[in-house]
C-alpha cells in the first residue's frame, strides 16, 4: 500500500508534464500560440529542470548550494562550444545537440565531482557561501576564456582573441566576454519537456532507492547516519554531482535557445542561483513536483498573466509588478520561508489544524 | 573469547582525562550494564567504542578483532551498532524507512539499479522491506511503519532507534539509556524487549542506564564508572552490593 | 615605489572589508547566522549619506550620523521581523535562506528608491593626500582616515566588550544561548544589540567604502559584503581580531591580484583564498575549534 501511494505521487508528476506537453506542443505546432507565450515554453522546462536539480541538493541532500547556475553555466557553454565547433563536421543539428547535452551533463557532473570533494566536508553556511564563491569563479572563468580553431587546430587563450593567432580563415569559437555567437537555436519545447521528464525521472527514482535513503538520512542526522556504516562523503558527493549533471543539462537547453551565449552576472551569477532557490522555496524544499510548478506559475504569472493585464488598461499596481519582478520574489522568499518554517507558526498552524478537525 | 573486550581505553580532552585504564570484558549473548554518576565518562566509552572519539591509549577487540582507531562506518561494518542518549532518528524518512537506512550496507545493489528498476533492485528492496516489517513487529511498531519517525511519540521512537540499530544485523549493540524519559510501565516493557532480543537474536548487549530497577533486572554483569575510572566490575548483585559504589551514588 | 602603493591601497580596502568584516563576525559569534543582507545595509548607508549631502544639503558628518541611525534601526528591524521568528527553526538552512531573501530586499527597494544609475558619490573626506617621497608615493586622505577609522573602531569594540556589561553579556550569549538565559540575560535583546552595532559599523563602511571608490548604484554592497564574510571566515568567524587581520589581508590579496596577476580574476582570486582557508583551515587564522557534540 506504501509503495503505491508513492507510485501514485510520482505518476500525479509525470502526467503534469505530460499533460502540459500534450495541450501545449499541438497549439504551439499549430500557431495558436501568441509568440510572446510560445518564447516562454522553453524557459519553463530549464527552469523546472534547474529547480528540480538545486533542490536535490537543498531538500534531498539538505545543503544550500549558492553555486548551482556555475554548473548550468559549464553545461551551457561546453555543449554550445561542441555544437558550434562541430557544425561542419556532424550535418544533423539534432544529432549535434545530443552529443552536446551529453557533453555538457558530463562536464558539469565532472566539475561538480571535482568540486564536491572539497566543498562537501564543510556544512551550512560555510558550504553556501563556498559554492556561491566556486559558482562566481566559473563565470570569471568562462569571462576570459577564448578558444579559436583553424586548419592548424584548437587555441586557446585567456588574453584575447588575437593572442589566439588564428590563421585568416580560422573562427574564434568562444570569445571572452563576448560568449559564443551563432548557435544553433535546437532547443524546443517538446525537448525541453522529455529534458524535464528524464530530470524528475532520474531525481525520483534517486529518492525511492537505497542511495536516496542514504543520503536523506544524512540530511536528517549526520552522526545517526555515521553509527549505522552509510558513507557520508560518498553519497553527499552522490547527491551534489548528479544536482550538478541536472543542472548543466538546463543548461545545455538553455544554451541552444539562445543565438548568443555570454557569461553575465544576470544568467550565470548568483542572481540566477537565487532565482533557482527562490523556485524551489515556493514549489517547497525536498517537493519534486513543487520544483516544476513553482518556475511555471511565477513566471506565467509575472511575464504572461501581467502583461495581459496591462494590455486590458494600465494598472499602478500591476505596473508596480511587472517592474519589480525581483523585489516579488524577494518578499516572497521571506514570506514562504517564514510561514512555513518558524516554530512559532508551525504550532499555531497545527493548532489551528487540531481544532479543525475536533469541529468536525 | 569475549564478544568485546577493551584493555587499558583512555582519552583526554585538553587537560581533562575523561576516560582513563578503562577495561571490560563482555562474553557473547551476555546483558552488560555500565553505569556510573552524571559525567563519569559512560557516552565518551561509547563513542570511543563506536569510533566517534580516537583513544590516546589501549585497544578494543571485538570478537577477536582489533578494531581500535578504526572510524564510525568501519566499526558499524565490523559490527557494532548504538543508540543515542538524545534520540537521534531520521525524522523525516517514515518508521520503515529508518529500519531500511540500517540494512544499508548489507543489502546493496548496483546504483543504477534503482534508477532503472531492475529485477535486483526489486527483489533487495521486498526483502529489505519484509525483513524490516518482521523487525518492526518486535518492537510493536509495524502498524505505524508508515508514518514519519519525527511524529512517532518519544517511548516509540526510542524502540525504533533500537530497530534500526539491530537492522544494521551487530554482533554487540550498545543502549545509551535506553529508559530514559520512560514511565515504570514503559520501562517495564523495555526490559521484557531487551531480554527478547538477547534471547531471540543472541545479541550481545552492552548498556548504560540510570535506572537501577532496570540495570539490576536485567544485566548480568555490570561495570561502575566514576570520575572516567572503573569503581567497581563483576557480576551485578555483587557489585550493587559494594560500599565504594553505594557511595558513589548516595554521595558521602 | 608601485609596489608600496598597492600595498597601501590594500590595506585602506581591506579596512573597509575589515569594518564591514566586524558585524558578519559578531552577528555570526551572536546569532550563528550568516547575515546574508549585512552588505547591503552598507549600501543603503551609502545612499543615505549620497541623499542627504546632495539633495537635502546636510553636513556630511552629520548625514553620517543619520545614516548610522537609519542602518541601525534597519538591523535591528530586519533581525525582529525576518530572523527572530526563524530562531530554532528545524534546518539551519531556514534563516540563510531568509538572509538572502532580505538581501535582494533590500538591493531592490534601492533600484526602487534610487534607480539603477550608478551614482557619483562625492568623497566625504577633505584631508589632503601625504605625499611622501618627493611625491613618489601618495596616500590620499581617503585612506589615512579609512585606516584610522578601522584602528579605532576595533579599539572602541574590543573595549565595549571587555569591559562594559552588555560587552560581557554578548560574550556570554556566544558561548552559550541556553545558559546566558539562564543567568538571567536577556538574549533577544543581545542579539538586537548585535545587529544594531554592526549595522551602525555598516554604514560607516559604507560611506569609507564610496569615499573610495565613487560608484554607488544598488549592488555596490553586494560584492564587498561578500568578501567581507570571506574576511570573517579568513579571520575566524567569531573573532574581532581575526576579522581586522582577515580583512586587511583579503584587501591586500584582492589589489595585488588586480595589479599583478589579473584585473579580472580579481574576484576569483579572492574567492580562491576563501576555498583555501576553509580546506586548510576551517576555523580561520585566530578562530577556535569546535567539536560536534555526540
Amino acid at each position: 500500500m506504501f509503495k503505491n501511494k508513492t507510485a501514485r505521487q510520482n505518476a500525479i508528476t509525470y502526467g503534469i508534464i505530460l499533460a502540459a506537453m500534450a495541450v501545449m506542443l499541438p497549439m504551439q505546432m499549430g500557431g495558436h500560440l501568441s509568440s510572446s507565450l510560445s518564447g516562454l515554453l522553453v524557459p519553463f522546462c530549464y527552469y523546472a529542470i534547474l529547480a528540480v536539480s538545486l533542490n536535490l541538493t537543498v531538500g534531498i541532500l539538505g545543503e544550500l548550494s549558492l553555486g548551482h547556475a556555475g554548473f548550468m553555466c559549464v553545461g551551457a557553454f561546453t555543449s554550445a562550444f561542441f555544437t558550434k565547433f562541430t557544425a561542419d563536421i556532424i550535418a544533423n543539428s539534432y544529432v549535434r545537440f545530443f552529443l552536446g547535452l551529453l557533453i555538457g551533463i558530463a562536464f558539469s557532473a565532472l566539475i561538480g565531482f571535482l568540486i564536491g570533494i572539497p566543498v562537501l566536508r564543510l556544512k551550512g553556511d560555510y558550504l553556501a557561501i563556498v559554492t556561491l564563491a566556486f559558482g562566481e569563479i566559473i563565470k570569471n572563468l568562462v569571462n576570459v576564456l577564448y578558444i579559436g580553431k583553424d586548419s592548424r587546430g584548437v587555441h586557446f587563450s585567456m588574453k584575447d582573441s588575437i593572442s589566439l593567432h588564428l590563421e585568416p580563415e580560422g573562427t574564434v569559437i568562444v570569445a571572452g566576454p563576448q560568449g559564443i555567437t551563432g548557435i544553433d537555436r535546437t532547443s524546443s519545447f517538446l525537448i525541453g519537456g522529455i529534458l524535464l521528464l528524464a530530470a524528475v525521472f532520474i531525481v525520483l527514482r534517486l529518492i525511492q532507492s537505497r542511495d536516496g535513503r542514504a543520503i536523506m538520512s544524512i540530511r536528517d542526522n549526520r552522526i545517526a547516519a555515521e553509527s549505522i556504516g552509510i558513507n557520508v562523503t560518498k553519497y553527499k558527493l552522490l547527491a551534489f554531482t548528479v544536482s550538478a549533471a541536472l543542472a548543466g543539462m538546463g543548461g545545455v537547453l538553455y544554451a541552444h535557445n539562445l543565438a548568443t551565449l555570454t557569461a553575465t552576472s544576470k544568467n550565470f551569477g548568483f542572481n540566477m542561483s537565487v532565482m533557482i532557490l527562490v523556485y524551489v522555496v515556493l514549489g517547497g524544499i525536498g517537493n519534486i513536483r513543487g520544483s516544476v510548478i513553482a518556475p511555471v506559475v511565477l513566471n506565467l504569472l509575472l511575464d504572461y498573466v501581467l502583461r495581459k493585464l496591462q494590455m486590458l488598461g494600465s494598472n499602478p499596481v500591476l505596473q508596480f509588478m511587472s517592474d519589480n519582478r525581483m523585489l516579488i520574489y524577494a518578499i516572497v522568499l521571506i514570506v514562504i520561508m517564514i510561514m512555513t518554517w518558524s516554530p512559532k507558526m508551525i504550532a499555531r498552524r497545527e493548532a489551528l489544524f487540531n481544532r479543525g478537525r475536533k469541529e468536525e | 573469547m569475549p564478544m568485546l573486550e577493551v584493555k587499558n581505553l583512555g582519552i583526554s580532552f585538553g587537560g581533562l582525562r575523561a576516560v582513563n585504564e578503562f577495561n571490560l570484558s563482555v562474553e557473547k549473548g551476555q546483558l552488560y550494564g555500565l553505569i556510573g554518576p552524571n559525567g563519569a565518562g559512560k557516552t565518551t566509552v561509547f563513542n570511543l567504542l563506536t569510533g566517534v572519539y580516537q583513544p590516546d591509549s589501549g585497544v578494543i577487540r571485538l570478537d577477536g578483532e582489533d578494531i581500535t582507531g578504526r572510524k564510525t562506518i568501519d566499526i558499524s561494518k565490523a559490527g557494532i551498532a548504538r543508540t543515542f542518549q538524545n534520540i537521534r532518528l531520521f525524522g523525516k524518512l517514515s518508521v520503515l524507512d529508518n529500519v531500511k537506512a540500517g540494512m544499508h550496507n548489507k543489502h546493496p545493489y548496483p546504483p543504477l539499479a534503482g534508477i532503472f528498476h531492475t529485477p535486483a533492485w526489486k527483489r533487495t528492496e521486498d526483502e529489505m522491506t519484509e525483513k524490516a516489517l518482521k523487525l518492526l513487529e518486535v518492537f510493536d511498531l509495524k502498524d505505524d511503519h508508515e508514518y514519519l519517525a519525527s511524529n512517532l511519540p518519544y517511548g516509540k521512537q526510542r524502540k525504533l532507534e533500537i530497530a534500526r540499530a539491530l537492522a544494521t544485523d551487530p554482533k554487540l549493540l550498545l543502549l545509551d539509556e535506553p529508559a530514559a524519559g520512560m514511565n515504570p510501565q514503559e520501562t517495564k516493557s523495555l526490559m521484557d524487549m531487551i531480554r527478547f532480543v538477547r534471547d531471540e537474536f543472541g545479541m550481545t548487549i552492552l548498556l548504560i542506564e540510570h535506572d537501577m530497577k532496570l540495570v539490576s533486572g536485567i544485566c548480568e554483569g555490570l561495570t561502575v564508572l566514576n570520575f572516567g575510572e572503573v569503581l567497581a566490575q563483576g557480576e551485578t548483585g555483587s557489585v550493587l552490593a559494594n560500599p565504594a559504589v553505594i557511595t558513589a551514588y548516595l554521595g558521602e | 615605489m608601485s609596489f608600496l602603493n598597492y600595498l597601501i591601497g590594500g590595506i585602506s580596502l581591506g579596512s573597509v572589508y575589515a569594518i564591514i568584516a566586524l558585524g558578519y563576525t559578531m552577528v555570526y559569534g551572536i546569532a550563528k547566522m550568516l547575515n546574508f543582507a549585512h552588505g547591503d545595509v552598507i549600501m543603503i548607508g551609502a545612499f543615505t549619506v549620497f541623499i542627504a549631502t546632495t539633495q537635502a544639503g546636510i553636513h556630511p558628518l552629520a548625514a553620517i550620523l543619520l545614516a548610522m541611525v537609519i542602518c541601525t534601526v534597519m538591523g535591528i528591524l530586519i533581525e525582529r521581523i525576518a530572523y527572530r521568528p526563524l530562531r530554532g527553526a528545524a534546518s539551519p538552512l531556514a534563516v540563510l535562506i531568509t538572509a538572502i531573501g532580505v538581501s535582494y530586499l533590500l538591493q531592490n527597494l534601492a533600484l526602487l528608491w534610487f534607480g539603477s544609475n550608478a551614482k557619483s558619490f562625492k568623497s566625504v573626506v577633505t584631508i589632503p593626500p601625504l605625499r611622501l617621497a618627493g611625491g613618489a608615493l601618495i596616500i590620499s586622505g581617503e585612506t589615512i582616515v579609512t585606516i584610522i577609522a578601522c584602528i579605532v573602531i576595533m579599539i572602541g569594540l574590543t573595549t565595549f566588550i571587555n569591559k562594559t556589561k552588555p560587552g560581557q553579556a554578548m560574550l556570554a550569549v556566544s558561548e552559550d544561548q541556553g545558559a546566558a538565559r539562564l543567568m538571567g540575560i536577556n538574549v533577544n535583546g543581545i542579539i538586537a544589540l548585535t545587529f544594531a552595532i554592526g549595522s551602525a559599523l555598516a554604514a560607516i563602511a559604507g560611506v569609507l567604502l564610496c569615499s573610495s571608490y565613487p560608484s554607488l548604484d544598488p549592488y555596490t554592497g553586494s560584492m564587498p559584503g561578500i568578501k567581507a564574510f570571506v574576511a570573517a571566515v579568513f579571520g575566524g568567524i567569531g573573532s574581532i581580531p581575526g576579522a581586522m587581520i582577515g580583512g586587511i589581508l583579503l584587501g591586500v590579496i584582492e589589489i595585488f591580484g588586480r595589479a599583478y596577476i589579473s584585473a579580472q580574476m580579481a574576484d576569483a582570486i579572492v574567492f580562491a583564498v576563501l576555498i583555501v582557508v576553509l580546506l586548510v583551515r576551517p576555523t580561520g587564522l585566530l578562530g577556535k575549534k569546535i567539536q560536534e557534540k555526540v
